[in-house]
């Protein structure tokens, strides 16, 4: 059991509603072929620093789930398959970006929030 | 002998120190780099969107690997652009 991260990026004609359901729906494909969510994060509209299929705004969502690595092709065959989703990503954590993620979920003022000049 | 601080050249040779670099990842002891933080990779971008160098930004090898492979990631999500003239 792994986690993963996933990043998806859905087109900006999606009402509320029909975010929820696509959310609904790959949580619920997740949790079917045993695999667990630790955090979802639905970022919203946001601008695009580039034009994706001539759109120049879309709606993003940030997923941590822990699974099994098989899940994870499949995963992204229900990505492609899928019309209303541009882009996915799928990175996995290692201790160190899970435990980042734990501190920046409760809220901890982190070291490099610092302003450091480069 | 003439002392070392004595003797005058027609031009006077630069003394100033230069400054300091560091890697900041060593110094502070960050781990991770999140490519979701674009706020924080873009000290690690030029005007024009590109990576800088590690002579420039004093990072340490491993830690610029990161933060080039975070940039690429933050890149494909759309999160900053491949290319643009006015980024900062």
């Amino acid at each position: 059991m792994n986690n993963y991260e996933l990043m998806a990026i859905f087109t900006p004609v999606l009402s509320e509603d029909e975010f929820k359901a696509s959310q609904k729906k790959y949580t619920d494909f997740i949790e079917a072929n045993g695999g667990t969510i630790t955090y979802s994060n639905p970022w919203g509209l946001k601008s695009l620093a580039y034009p994706i299929q001539k759109k120049t705004t879309a709606i993003y969502w940030v997923l941590e789930y822990s699974a099994p690595s098989d899940l994870n092709e499949k995963l992204k065959v229900q990505f492609l398959r899928d019309d209303q989703s541009l882009r996915h990503l799928i990175t996995v954590l290692d201790k160190h970006a899970v435990e980042y993620n734990a501190k920046k979920r409760s809220g901890v003022k982190h070291s490099d929030t610092e302003k450091v000049e480069a | 002998m003439a002392k070392a601080n004595e003797i005058k050249y027609l031009t006077a040779i630069k003394q100033e120190q230069p400054k300091k670099k560091f890697c900041r990842f060593k110094k502070y002891g960050i781990k991770y780099i999140d490519y979701k933080d674009i706020e924080f990779l873009k000290k690690f971008l030029n005007e024009q969107g590109k990576l800088l160098p590690r002579r420039l930004t004093g990072n340490s090898l491993k830690y610029q690997r990161k933060v080039s492979i975070a940039i690429k990631k933050a890149r494909q999500m759309a999160l900053l652009p491949f290319v643009t003239d006015l980024l900062k």
